[in-house]
């Protein structure tokens, strides 16, 4: 059975007299384990489909399940439940929360959404910082590390839940090609190791050659699928 | 819950500038409440105590339609020996009673064979006085007696007005002229024992004379009283005390079935009791002040901090920070900034009141010079005015805190 299942998801945007169709008749399903990458132009519907994946907007139309749960439905409480129970976001401009260290940031989802107690939260926050190198920078205030620190803090913040799915809409966005290369490097062998869906969306065709599989998107319609040689498909 | 106020407080520290602002705000407030409450009801409670404790007692009984006609002094609403023996039986076995006095009220003309004018007089049982009204024996001038014998038959103390007016000294002779309840006329002599210092109110022309000379003066056989006065143990407690006496007042009516007596509060028969009720009513617009300006820098302050942060919210709204758990954050923040200043204002508020009371400020009051402001204030009230600020910094965080909770994550993360 796939991981997400898109059928017939239209999302339209109402603004005043004008009717924007984000995403149009979107069929789509997306095994497990996978580590997918959507492109296209820019107003293509790439955010707009990672959010109706996410559980972070709700389709017009159609139904989306994820991991067998359809969450088109869901209310704003069940769909925050959904995101903190089964995916992890990372989002271009790092968003990381300014008043926790580089630690607690990473810890957060454990604390405020999954109530891990005290004493389990620790090993697993200290296994992701040191699985992204950040592990001797865990005092720090994000305001302290570099922009592909921070994604880097991102990826550990958004894998520490064990979420089956990881949401990055164009990660790489706001980072130097060094460390955007790096960043994407590092969500590749996380991926390898953990298992997760890993789905992200992005511009730079340098980020979208590390894809195993690779939807392009055009004015909300999905246009092509293609699959990296080599690889799975 | 540790977290959450963990991160409250990191967010108001991180805007340092305008937390302490309105902090200090809040404090400001607090402050104005317990330096103004201390100093009024200390004010009120020193002069509730001058009058209780040298005229009126705490409570006063009567035969009934004695105090509509008080200014009278009318002699045919005596108490008889009967109701001497009932009032003195019901009084001694109530326990907030510290002590009572009997007293006869009579209006005389007073006379030193070169002038004369009418005078007010109590006339009283010098040792039950003194245990009712403690204070009463402090303001004679220049009194060589024990406060339990201030007066003597044979004696009187004239009020100060008088003796300055009638140039009237210690030692001298006087005569008193007064009419007896039958219409007869009587005079007897008597000398000053003491100059009385004056009080404010109609207490400017009250002498004292032993109840034995008013007997004597008024030709009165067996006991006769106008008034009784009483003291309690507990001053707080009147409102009780009072209910649970005219409970028992009530037993006893007069031929025609009517009650009896009558009982009254000192704050029914001073006029300084509305004086009492003014600064209350202060008091609680100064509350109110104090409410409103907790209330306002609040909601102001909270939904600064909403949008400000309205892509933080969108972030923790993402990774699946619950609605509930969002509000819970904000309410924090602002319940935090609400205790902190409560604290510092309820500990410069008492450290104000104690700078006051080391500054010996001094007033006078009606014919009292020289008082020296004591102020002080219950814990109680402390603990009021926190509990007041404290819930409206919940109230006012609130909304601010909802509006928060219920951002739609899209629209919050897309906000720059
Ligand atoms: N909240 C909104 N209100 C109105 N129109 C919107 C809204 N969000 C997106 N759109 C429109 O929907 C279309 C798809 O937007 P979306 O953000 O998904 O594109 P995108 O592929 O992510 O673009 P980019 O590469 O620039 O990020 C665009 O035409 C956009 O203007
Ligand atoms: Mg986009």
């Amino acid at each position: 059975m796939p991981l997400i299942t898109l059928n017939n998801v239209s999302r339209r945007y109402e603004t005043g007299e004008t009717t924007v169709h984000a995403l149009r008749d979107v069929n789509l399903q997306l095994d497990a384990q996978a580590f997918i990458s959507i492109v296209g132009p820019s107003g293509s519907g790439k955010t707009t489909l990672l959010n109706v994946i996410g559980c972070l907007d709700k389709p017009t139309q159609g139904a989306v399940s994820v991991n067998g749960t359809r969450v088109d439905g869901f209310d704003n409480r069940d769909a925050a439940q959904f995101r903190g129970d089964n995916v992890g976001f990372i989002f271009q401009n790092f968003n990381l929360l300014p008043v926790l260290t580089v630690y607690e940031n990473v810890e957060y989802p454990l604390v405020m959404v999954q109530n891990v107690p005290e004493n389990q939260r620790k090993e697993r926050v200290m296994r992701l910082l040191d699985a992204v190198g950040m592990a001797d920078q865990k005092d720090k205030y994000p305001s302290q590390v570099s922009g592909g620190q921070k994604q880097r803090i991102a990826v550990a913040r958004a894998l520490v839940a064990d979420p089956k799915l990881v949401l990055a809409d164009e990660p790489t966005a706001n980072l130097d090609s060094v460390s955007a290369h790096k960043v994407i490097e590092l969500m590749r062998g996380m991926q390898h190791e953990l298992k997760t869906t890993f789905i992200f969306s992005t511009h730079d065709p340098k980020v979208v050659r590390e894809a195993e599989i690779v939807y392009t998107l055009e004015d909300g319609q999905i246009t092509n699928r293609e699959t990296r040689a080599g690889l799975t498909n | 819950m540790k977290n959450i106020f963990k991160i409250a407080f990191r967010n108001l520290k991180r805007y340092k500038r305008r937390t302490l602002l309105t902090s200090l705000l809040i404090v400001l407030g607090v402050v104005l409440v317990i330096v103004f409450s201390g100093i009024s009801s200390s004010f009120k409670t020193m002069m509730i105590g001058t009058i209780t404790d040298s005229m009126l007692g705490h409570l006063q009984i009567h035969k009934k339609g004695y105090v509509s006609s008080i200014d009278n002094l009318p002699l045919h609403l005596n108490l008889g020996d009967k109701q001497i023996a009932e009032l003195t039986e019901l009084l001694d076995k109530q326990d907030n009673v510290e002590a009572y006095t009997f007293r006869i009220k009579l209006g005389a003309m007073l006379s030193n064979y070169k002038e004369t004018t009418n005078i007010r007089l109590t006339a009283v049982f010098p040792d039950m006085e003194n245990k009712t009204s403690p204070a009463l024996a402090d303001r004679i001038f220049e009194s060589t007696k024990s406060a339990d014998k201030f007066i003597e038959p044979g004696e009187l103390i004239v009020p100060e007005n008088l003796a300055t007016g009638l140039n009237l000294k210690t030692g001298d002779d006087l005569v008193l002229v007064a009419n007896n309840k039958d219409g007869s006329v009587n005079g007897i002599g008597l000398k000053i024992a003491g100059v009385m210092q004056g009080l404010t109110g109609p207490s400017g022309r009250d002498g004292y004379i032993h109840i034995d000379d008013a007997k004597a003066l008024l030709r009165i056989d067996g006991n006769e009283i106008s008034e009784s006065a009483i003291r309690l143990k507990n001053p707080d407690d009147i409102k009780q005390t009072r209910a649970r006496i005219l409970h028992e007042l009530e037993q006893f009516s007069n031929e025609k079935g009517k009650p009896a007596f009558e009982l009254h509060t000192w704050a029914q028969l001073s006029p300084f009791s509305t004086i009492v009720t003014v600064v209350d009513l202060l008091i609680i617009t100064v509350k109110i002040v104090l409410v409103a300006i907790v209330l306002i820098s609040i909601l102001n302050v909270m939904m600064m901090s909403v949008f400000e942060r309205v892509s933080e919210i969108g972030t923790i709204a993402a990774i699946g920070t619950l609605p509930s758990r969002i509000l819970g954050l904000f309410v924090a923040e602002g319940f935090l900034l609400g205790l902190f200043s409560t604290i510092a204002g309820n500990v410069v508020g008492v450290l104000a009141l104690n700078l006051i009371n080391l500054a010996n400020f001094q007033f006078s009051f009606g014919r009292m010079e020289n008082i020296i402001l004591k102020t002080s204030i219950a814990p109680g009230e402390l603990i009021t005015v926190s509990l007041i600020v404290i819930a409206i910094t919940l109230v006012s965080s609130f909304q601010p805190a909802l509006k928060a909770a219920k951002m739609q994550p899209v629209d919050a993360l897309r906000h720059v």
